[in-house]
């Protein structure tokens, strides 16, 4: 039982992290078109992401490697439900990845504008599925007793699931936008702070809309109101989304974007306290719902993949932050010029 | 075609895309590394052209690696998610530690080290690469591991329906997951020097950048030599251990019907499953079988008509890969002996750099076959002896999966023939000039 509930919030940690971290990458892809007016800017943002996205993603593939280790049943039949969205998903990180690596590489206008267009949908395609999908799962999917899927991708883009993912969307943006205004110079941090002022109301009032829509749509209070204790965490979403806009008027970016993060993790953390100990709970018959109990591994993959995972991820932890130091200065034009890089 | 059919070949072709870029980036990673410390020790500006040059040919591919890989990991659960319920308990642990231990170590730092070069001192630089290189090299073990479990599984027990871990010692230790470890790693080398001296000899040819590109190609040929011939003693050892593990698998190898003792070896032939015989045989080699899988050509070898039909693997793609990646697993070893002797006058000997340059493919070929090998031979089984590849699916429409199978194809289509267009032009534009000649 501890083991298992130690393994569930250790799941939803590391989802966490992922949005926490590739999310700025995702918002800044999504911004890429319309702030990167020149050149010169596109440049600017794709270096502001390039030392560290590729770390970043591999929360992704943690937190997937995780769901299959400690929750294997859950990995299964969430992977095969939402066979679709998470296709969309994987074509759209598939390009964004390349689209990096390939567009400075030849130089032809063609050629960049079609990069151009897939580093966009690769981030905002990923950030807006990533957020349908998990609205869809606090709210309750249609599994049946043999955790088959009675439905399809549209069965996902009801106004709750569209809604959390216009929220992901809302959160990367001004996550993403904060990151360039402590990564980029002149002109284009101006126009990235003055962005984050004007999301900041939007990012908001949608949080408050969700809010309020959960306790509508979903069953998240239940666990709420039985401890009330835990209305902290969004307490604390609350405090994270004011602070934002505190170190915003202040013009203290890095701290600004810290809070976003934590706005990200509290949000995350919103949903997965109020869920537990459901993984994938079914809106057919709550007895089809799959549990941090009835999906998990046996005590001995638990156990060991608990070792590993307390021994390698504060060393990965470590050595990211390092790396996010060391790249978290203003872009210079000796780097933008410098031909080793994208 | 059903789920089944269409997941296969989705999973098929994924595979063998992402296995494209992954085999180079794990011997190239190394190599580069060993540039840049050459760089840092001798201070010669040649090993840091070098580094840079072939460090974009290594980036290109690695980013198409890492991109490909990403589905591999969800496409379990997204098409074979009764596999991932039946296995994850010992499967599943894998890849996460995988990602965890050595992933993240890779991804990390190949951003440190492709922005860095200002911001680390050289000798910082040149270690990052190293535990880049390093990184890789460890998370090919334990997707080995995995796979290895799959092929012969071992340290579980059956509980509740599912495989259920009981020693996790006896799965990190699996024979058969070491021996493909022995066997794939070193392949990925021997793919990695031949791809470094067939650029090599390309430019050679045209006689420009003579001295950057004869001690690029002496690296290859140091690092083929040595891994070639290790192959080729590793893929011995793995063959025997096949015969006592997977029998079906070595008698569809060679397409062997009858049991017998002093089995041969056929050169050529043509399977005739229907009819449970070989339609024309060329160039019998009587005790060779035998030889080969038990290093005693007495040795009586289970022929197919002993394994029951549905534990048969498709004959003729087990049969056709293995022959390939034999002969082509015996031409490089020959190919770098041949280059030692010409090692000091390689500019001279045209002829040889022409071989070379034309054989970048085929260590692409046999490592792809040695792939097809592995896992087609493994059928009709998903987990050799437990489960069955048929019963393993998602019970999801054939229709979502037909419709992602074509978006791999396209995408992948188009992605390969970017990437290798980006991979040719960097590599025949050379490296940038000398900054004394600048």
């Amino acid at each position: 039982m501890v083991l298992q509930t130690v393994w569930f919030f250790l799941w939803g940690l590391l989802w966490a992290i992922f949005f926490m971290t590739d999310g700025f990458d995702f918002g800044i892809g999504t911004l890429y078109p319309f702030l990167g007016k020149s050149e010169r800017d596109k440049n600017m943002m794709i270096h502001a992401m390039g030392p560290l996205w590729d770390g970043n993603e591999v929360w992704l593939i943690t937190a997937g490697g995780v769901t299959f280790a400690a929750f294997p049943l859950f990995y299964a039949v969430m992977f095969s439900s939402l066979y679709s969205a998470l296709m969309l998903i994987l074509f759209a990180l598939i390009l964004r990845g390349v689209s990096f690596e390939f567009r400075n590489k030849v130089e032809s206008p063609a050629w960049k504008k079609v990069w151009d267009t897939c580093i966009f949908v690769g981030s905002f395609l990923p950030a807006l599925l990533f957020g349908v999908a998990f609205a869809n799962i606090f709210q309750g999917v249609p599994i049946d007793q043999d955790g088959i899927f009675q439905g399809n991708l549209f069965t996902l883009l009801n106004p709750y699931g569209l809604l959390g993912g216009v929220l992901f969307v809302c959160l990367f943006l001004l996550h993403g936008a904060l990151w360039l205004t402590i990564r980029a110079d002149g002109d284009l941090a101006q126009r990235a702070e003055s962005l984050s002022g004007k999301l900041w109301p939007v990012l908001t009032g949608v949080a408050v809309v969700f809010l309020v829509a959960s306790y509508i749509f979903t069953p998240l209070y239940n666990n709420y109101l039985a401890n009330p204790v835990l209305f902290l965490v969004p307490a604390i979403a609350v405090a994270a989304i004011v602070g934002i806009k505190y170190f915003l008027m202040q013009k203290a970016f890095f701290k600004a974007w810290l809070a976003s993060s934590a706005t990200i993790v509290s949000c995350i953390f919103f949903g997965i306290i109020g869920l537990y100990p459901n993984l994938f709970p079914s809106s057919i018959d709550a007895k089809y719902s799959l549990t941090a109990f009835n999906a998990s591994s046996s005590p001995l993959t638990l156990k060991i993949m608990l070792i590993v995972v307390l021994l390698s991820i504060p060393v990965v932890l470590a050595y990211q932050i390092w790396a996010y130091k060391l790249f978290s200065g203003k872009v210079t034009d000796e780097e933008l010029a410098h031909e080793e890089t994208y | 075609m059903d789920v089944v059919m269409l997941s296969r070949l989705q999973f098929a072709a994924a595979t063998m895309f992402h296995f494209l870029f992954v085999p180079l980036t794990l011997g190239l990673s190394v190599l580069v590394a060993y540039m840049e410390t050459q760089y840092v020790r001798t201070g010669d500006e040649t090993y840091l052209r070098m580094t840079k040059f072939w460090g974009k040919l290594f980036l290109i591919n690695f980013a198409l690696g890492v991109v490909t890989g990403i589905t591999l990991e969800f496409q379990f659960g997204t098409n074979w998610s009764r596999y991932s319920a039946y296995v994850g308990d010992i499967f599943g642990s894998l890849l996460a530690i995988e990602a965890s231990v050595a992933f993240f170590l890779e991804s990390t730092f190949i951003g440190i080290w492709i922005f860095g070069w200002n911001k680390l001192s050289k000798k910082a630089h040149a270690t990052v690469m190293w535990l880049v290189a390093g990184a890789g090299n460890v998370s090919a073990i334990w997707i080995l591991l995995a796979n290895g479990w799959m092929q012969h599984p071992v340290g579980f027990t059956i509980r509740d329906g599912r495989a259920e871990l009981t020693d996790f010692l006896a799965v990190v230790t699996n024979k058969f997951g070491l021996l493909e470890i022995a066997h794939m790693i070193p392949s990925a080398f021997t793919l990695a020097a031949f791809f470094m001296m067939g650029i090599s000899a390309w430019h050679l040819l045209k006689k420009q950048h003579v001295d950057f590109f004869t001690r690029s190609f002496n690296i290859g040929l140091v690092v083929g030599l040595v891994s070639s011939l290790i192959v080729v003693i590793t893929g011995d050892m793995h063959a025997v251990h096949v015969t006592q593990t997977q029998p079906a698998k070595l008698a569809a190898m060679e397409s062997h019907w009858e049991t017998q003792p002093q089995a041969p070896i056929v050169m050529f032939a043509v399977p005739d499953e229907k009819n449970e015989r070989n339609k024309i045989e060329i160039g019998r080699l009587p005790g060779a079988l035998s030889f080969l899988g038990h290093h005693d050509v007495n040795a009586v070898v289970t022929g197919l008509k002993d394994i029951p039909k549905d534990e048969r693997p498709p004959v003729l793609p087990t049969f056709v890969s293995f022959r390939t990646m034999v002969a082509l697993g015996t031409l490089f070893p020959l190919l770098t002996i041949v280059g030692w002797f010409l090692r000091k006058r390689l500019v001279e000997s045209r002829w040889y750099l022409w071989v070379m340059l034309l054989a970048i493919p085929l260590p692409y070929l046999a490592i792809e076959m040695g792939w097809v090998l592995a896992e087609v031979g493994r059928q009709p089984w998903i987990v050799y002896g437990l489960l069955k590849t048929a019963n393993a699916a998602s019970p999801i429409a054939a229709s979502q999966v037909m419709t992602t199978l074509v978006g791999f194809i396209l995408v992948y289509g188009l992605l390969g023939i970017a990437g290798f267009y980006l991979i040719a032009n960097l590599a025949k534009k050379g490296p940038e000039p000398a900054t004394e000649d600048a």
